[in-house]
């Protein structure tokens, strides 16, 4: 019979590990480290850029991305973007957690679940592109460096979501 | 040395295909460490499973040590790394949006993608939020424009902060990391598995903590102890294949190839002038701003000025001759200063080709000696830049029909901008 669990995650202190292996191997072959955030405006620019191409033009934050003939995906941040999705799959589905489901706290509907993920994604999004990076591009990447700005982002991220636990509660427990 | 430059070395197709391996390698670590998963990465906020504190630091300490340590042994430039620029409160301001954002949404954007690729429907949900709040962001920081880029204050690193050097950041950072992972676990224990508070056992036991932990420990004194690298000591390291360059005089330009890349709307020409003052005033190009040797080997300010011009800047050293500014293209090589060149024949053989007129000066009777480093002219007053030969403009080339051939080629010093911005 195939076994279907989904294996465990591996040791967190493993885990970061390889990630800072990684990041600094970023560092070292192309002078820049991780990141998401950046690429995902990019993939925005572009869905836009389908369907409104004029208002790109117009808007100075995203013509600078893909105004004119520029094409917005044509950059090296959705390449890793795409890695990063592809990394990702192939984890899921060597260790079986590719699965179509929905993660959610016990007292809290499927659906209400995702009203809270888009809500909190666009929040997300907005705070990343407020701060000029996110979680991985900012805080991670940054932090190595020992950039003075996403080492008090990073310490904001955490306070705002300390800040904010007891709140949302319920969502998650 | 590194970093490299993989699009610009390997070619557009092979340097975007290392990127993707990046990202590949990128997405299955997070996917590995459970960060596809909205309830383990929300339980952070709740104390319960800290997986995301200590992968996350563990990350950051690891990476923070190599480089340091790679730039300790002269492997890695560390002054061509994109460091994120600082805009303190945009920052902060940004952060806690980021936090509120994230324990609503039970990911951040790297995450999230992960959380996608795996059929996560929460993750496919908050990735479609993330991209209708990247579009809002565009529609309306027009608004706050002025405050989005305020508090700019640019590479600004923590040894700069505490004003103390950049091993001892990198030895209290880890040591932080570790108090932090020894009060996770505690906490952890706490909180998720609700083990009272007094029967949590205080003292690691675990080996292999114990001995990563000395590990990162010894990195980051030897990264104390064997310091950063001085502008002097990184020539050093250069000095064989940059002393090729010289000796193939790769970077010794043209005056009319100056002439052209002053007046190119897409480069930006950044002149620095190492002669005398009098020199100086007697007579400089268009833009041209003098510098002196100590300020190029002390001067905080103008140092981070270099290592922060735009990608599309090219750097050149004049002198009155070449010996000056070969010097002066040392020491910025040193600094990590890209696209750096030298005015061939330095500004005796700029006005050669480009002159003042006898109203202004007269050439030298006598020829000096090759290499001295005076000017061969005689200025009765000084023009500064006040005169048509300190830039005759582009069309002056095609008039006096000069032939030069071209060396500049233009090499970027980050791919990518911003990380995640």
């Amino acid at each position: 019979m195939k076994n279907k669990t989904p294996s465990p995650y591996i040791n967190p202190y493993l885990g970061g590990t390889l990630l800072g292996i990684v990041l600094f191997l970023a560092y070292f072959l192309t002078g820049g480290g991780l990141g998401a955030s950046a690429a995902i405006n990019r993939v925005q620019v572009a869905i836009l850029d389908l369907f409104a191409s004029g208002h790109v033009n117009r808007v100075g934050y995203f013509a600078e991305l893909g105004g004119g003939d520029a094409n917005a995906l044509d950059s090296s941040a959705v390449l890793m973007l795409l890695g990063t999705f592809l990394g990702g799959m192939i984890s899921g589905l060597i260790h079986r957690r590719f699965k179509a489901e929905t993660r959610k706290g016990p007292n809290i509907s499927v659906k209400k679940r995702w009203l809270m993920a888009f809500i909190g994604g666009a929040i997300m999004g907005y705070g990343a592109r407020f701060a000029r990076g996110c979680t991985s591009g900012q805080a991670l990447s940054g932090g190595a460096v020992l950039s003075v700005g996403s080492w008090a982002l990073m310490f904001c991220i955490f306070i705002g979501g300390y800040a904010l636990a007891w709140f949302v509660r319920k969502m998650w427990n | 040395m590194a970093p490299f430059d993989v699009v610009l070395q390997l070619g557009k197709f092979l340097g975007y295909m290392v990127y993707l391996l990046v990202g590949v390698a990128f997405g299955a670590v997070l996917e590995m460490s459970g960060f596809g998963d909205s309830r383990k990465l929300s339980a952070q906020f709740y104390f319960r499973d800290m997986t995301v504190l200590k992968v996350m630091f563990t990350a950051i300490v690891v990476a923070m040590a190599l480089i340091f340590a790679f730039s300790s042994l002269g492997w890695l430039e560390f002054n061509r790394l994109y460091v994120n620029p600082t805009y303190l409160l945009p920052g902060i301001v940004g952060g806690f949006i980021m936090g509120f954002g994230f324990i609503i949404g039970g990911f951040c954007p790297g995450t999230s993608m992960v959380a996608v690729a795996t059929l996560k429907l929460d993750g496919i949900f908050f990735f479609l939020g993330l991209l209708t709040g990247v579009f809002f962001f565009g529609e309306t920081v027009f608004l706050f424009v002025n405050f989005h880029n305020s508090n700019y204050l640019g590479r600004f690193i923590l040894p700069e902060l505490f004003g103390v050097g950049t091993g001892l950041v990198v030895f209290l950072v880890v040591l932080m990391a570790l108090a932090m992972f020894y009060w996770a676990e505690i906490a952890e224990a706490f909180f998720g598995r609700k083990i009272p508070f007094k029967k949590i056992k205080k003292l690691p036991d675990n080996r292999a903590k114990i001995f990563a932990s000395a590990g990162l420990v010894f990195l980051a004194l030897f990264v104390m102890f064997s310091g950063q690298p001085t502008a002097g000591d990184k020539w050093e390291r250069l000095a064989q294949k940059e002393a090729k360059k010289l000796q193939d005089r790769e970077v010794y330009i043209h005056p009319a190839e100056l002439l052209e890349a002053m007046n190119d709307p897409t480069l930006y020409t950044r002149l620095v002038d190492f002669r005398t003052e009098t020199d100086y005033n007697l007579f400089h190009l268009e833009n041209a701003r003098r510098v002196t040797f100590d300020q190029l080997s002390q001067d905080i300010d103008f140092f981070k000025e270099m290592i922060n011009l735009p990608d599309n800047t090219v750097v050149v050293a004049i002198s009155n001759d070449e010996a000056g500014a070969t010097r002066a293209y040392k020491l910025l090589r040193g600094l990590g200063v890209l696209n750096v060149y030298i005015l061939e024949g330095g500004i005796n053989n700029w006005l050669h080709f480009f002159p003042v007129g006898t109203t202004f000066a007269r050439e030298l009777e006598t020829a000096l000696p090759a290499g001295q480093e005076k000017l061969a002219y005689l200025f009765s007053h000084a023009v500064g830049e006040n005169v048509w030969a300190a830039n005759p403009g582009p069309e002056t080339i095609k008039e006096n029909r000069i032939e030069f051939n071209r060396k500049i080629k233009v090499q970027k010093k980050k791919l990518l901008s911003g990380g995640c911005g």
